[in-house]
């Protein structure tokens, strides 16, 4: 190209083609432009997905703008962040000096979910891995729906199990005075996000494919070699998700937590402790308020932080997946 | 071991062959002289197949074979797929586990011993190394490729392991184009690389007996001639056991051909006489000269 001759000869080609295209295009005129049912049926399905996919989209700013819209003029105006986040002190009903600070509520929802995940990631680890790589056949299959009928157990059930069994036992294994503690609501919320964990960290150890298994067995290595040494490094990503997730149930969960964990605004200092959570202050306290009140947008502030946290980490688990996939 | 003057007639033998044949690969007409039988007969086998059937389930896929591998030597195994070749490989390192309801009957000796009474498994597979059909490039560096199985093995030196690796992708005529990038994932390498990883790999545990099932099925004839010098190569140190769907792969490189048809193994014998038509059974002379298969 470049020179004008050859853009002149270009163009006598183009022409050329565009007249006997519509030599063609003229007897192929109804099959070209038909608009038959599928054709209908594809379009009406496309815009039907659309639909789906952005209304995604339309839910999660829509929360964000009535939860900020709710919250944010309060964090902006009279609540010192100051406070907020290093005052122990939560108490927004006192009538001469209510002080909002979430630092006890913090320190209680990441204790527990701490200790949960403490107990919950190698306990599901290990359910997943022995489910995906060593249990065969019937034990499998009933491993597996036992895990999912455990997942589907409501949260109030758990809080129930907390409440009624946990907190005697514990009173009388440890010969404390109250058993509703950091130490029983993060069993019990352990107990609660094992199952979704172990199901998808299983499912992540079922995506690597068999041909590692036995390229790595065929190597001469054991089981456990093939599972340590090549499917953990494999299905990485989905593990990762799989506690992430976790720590996002731990995060969110409110009922069961608020029931076992002794809702008393304290900052542990041990695990017998009774602590109280951003979720549970929230559950327990808005049905009480005057809707517009100074502690009705505290609780929105205290949801707007649970929204951030909640929405860091999953940002730190699309990252770190990332980061793993690009190397 | 095998006498020197065996592996001087070898050599000679490798290097006239290579050039009418770089283009015989797509089978139909290679000419080349048929590689010479090995002197190889009178050591104990390497393995031996003794009425060995397999079935999954009821269904039966290979049915009472017997042939023995010597020492050294490249044993090729032809015939159509579903003729129970793959099947058989995995009996002989007992990876059957990953087969539920596959079961094997009749006696396999590997050096002497029947693998069932190998009580430590994992000894076998190392002594056994084995090549896929497509090329498993463990999600793993292209170093750790190869030094998983002496790390396995309880290898700990690093500048054991760096030995090792260097020889292995030597001799599996690769290291030339990985050595600048030992740490990238072995699983980005080009279809062929990672052929040749798996070898390198498999060469890594030191095997006695090798075994390839159909590897080049899935790397372009260049890859496949470089490969098959490597394993002319490799007859010096151990066994092969070659299973192909090219006719004249096992042509050019076996010493002694089996032609299993539906789970049938119908024909052992010198690789020579099976394709200059000097065959018990005619439908092995049809399967060779392409009539059929």
């Amino acid at each position: 190209m470049g020179s004008p001759e050859s853009a002149e000869v270009a163009g006598a080609v183009e022409g050329a083609g565009v007249a006997e295209g519509a030599g063609v295009a003229a007897s192929f005129a109804e099959d070209a432009d038909a608009r038959t049912m599928a054709w209908y049926v594809d379009k009406g399905v496309e815009i039907l997905v659309f639909i789906g996919g952005v209304s995604a989209i339309i839910f999660i700013f829509g929360i964000f703008g009535f939860v900020m819209k709710e919250g944010a003029g309060f964090i902006a105006g009279s609540l010192d962040l100051g406070e907020f986040f290093t005052s122990p002190r939560w108490a927004p009903t006192s009538s001469y000096n209510p002080t909002y600070g979430a630092l006890a509520l913090i320190a209680g929802t990441a204790s527990v979910t701490g200790l949960a995940m403490l107990l919950a990631v190698p306990f599901s680890l290990g359910t997943a891995i022995y489910i995906a790589e060593f249990a065969t056949g019937r034990i499998r299959e009933i491993l597996k729906v036992l895990v999912e009928l455990l997942a589907a157990i409501p949260s109030v059930v758990w809080g129930f199990i907390g409440l009624s069994i946990m907190n005697p036992l514990i009173i009388d294994l440890f010969n404390v005075p109250v058993g509703l503690s950091v130490l029983n609501s993060g069993i019990i919320l352990g107990l609660m996000a094992a199952p979704i964990m172990t199901t998808i960290a299983e499912d992540a150890l079922k995506a690597v494919p068999d041909t590692y298994r036995e390229a790595a067995e065929a190597l001469g290595a054991t089981r456990w070699q093939v599972v340590f040494r090549v499917v953990l490094p494999a299905a990485k990503n989905g593990l990762v998700a799989a506690v992430l997730l976790g720590v996002g149930r731990g995060f969110g969960e409110t009922m069961a937590v608020l029931m076992a964990s002794g809702h008393s605004i304290n900052i542990p200092t041990s695990v017998f402790d009774s602590v109280r959570a951003l979720t549970a202050t929230i559950a327990a306290e808005l049905g009480e308020t005057a809707v517009g009140s100074d502690h009705y947008k505290a609780l929105f502030a205290l949801g707007i932080f649970l929204f951030l946290v909640t929405f860091i980490i999953n940002l730190t688990a699309d990252l770190v997946i990332r980061g793993v996939r690009k190397r | 071991m095998v006498s020197d003057s065996g592996h001087l007639s070898r050599f000679g033998h490798q290097d006239n062959r290579k050039s009418p044949q770089k283009n015989g690969l797509t089978d139909a007409g290679a000419v080349g002289t048929p590689p010479e039988p090995r002197p190889v007969a009178g050591d104990p086998p390497k393995l031996v197949v003794r009425n060995v059937s397999i079935s999954y389930g009821k269904k039966m896929v290979l049915r009472d074979v017997s042939f023995e591998v010597r020492q050294n030597e490249i044993f090729g195994i032809i015939g159509p797929s579903g003729s129970g070749k793959t099947s058989l490989l995995r009996a002989l390192n007992r990876m059957d586990f990953f087969v539920p309801g596959m079961s094997v009957q009749g006696s396999i000796l590997f050096g002497g011993r029947e693998v069932r009474m190998w009580r430590n498994v994992y000894a076998l597979r190392r002594k056994i190394g084995v090549v896929f059909p497509l090329p498993v490039g463990l999600p793993l560096s292209v170093y750790d490729n190869v030094s998983l199985a002496p790390r396995l093995s309880g290898v700990r030196d690093p500048r054991r392991l760096d030995e090792i690796v260097e020889r292995c992708l030597q001799r599996a005529a690769l290291w030339d184009e990985v050595k600048d990038r030992l740490n990238s994932l072995g699983s980005l390498l080009s279809g062929g690389q990672q052929q040749r990883l798996t070898i390198a790999r498999a060469l890594s545990q030191e095997p006695d007996l090798l075994l390839l099932d159909e590897f080049s099925i899935a790397v372009d004839p260049v890859t496949t001639m470089r490969i098959e010098d490597v394993l002319q190569g490799l007859r010096q140190e151990m066994s092969i056991i070659l299973v192909t769907n090219l006719v004249q792969q096992a042509r050019r490189l076996a010493d002694r051909t089996a032609f299993f048809l539906m789970g049938e193994c119908v024909e052992v014998g010198d690789t020579e006489a099976i394709f200059s038509g000097d065959v018990k059974d005619p439908r092995t002379r049809a399967y060779v000269e392409g009539r059929f298969g």
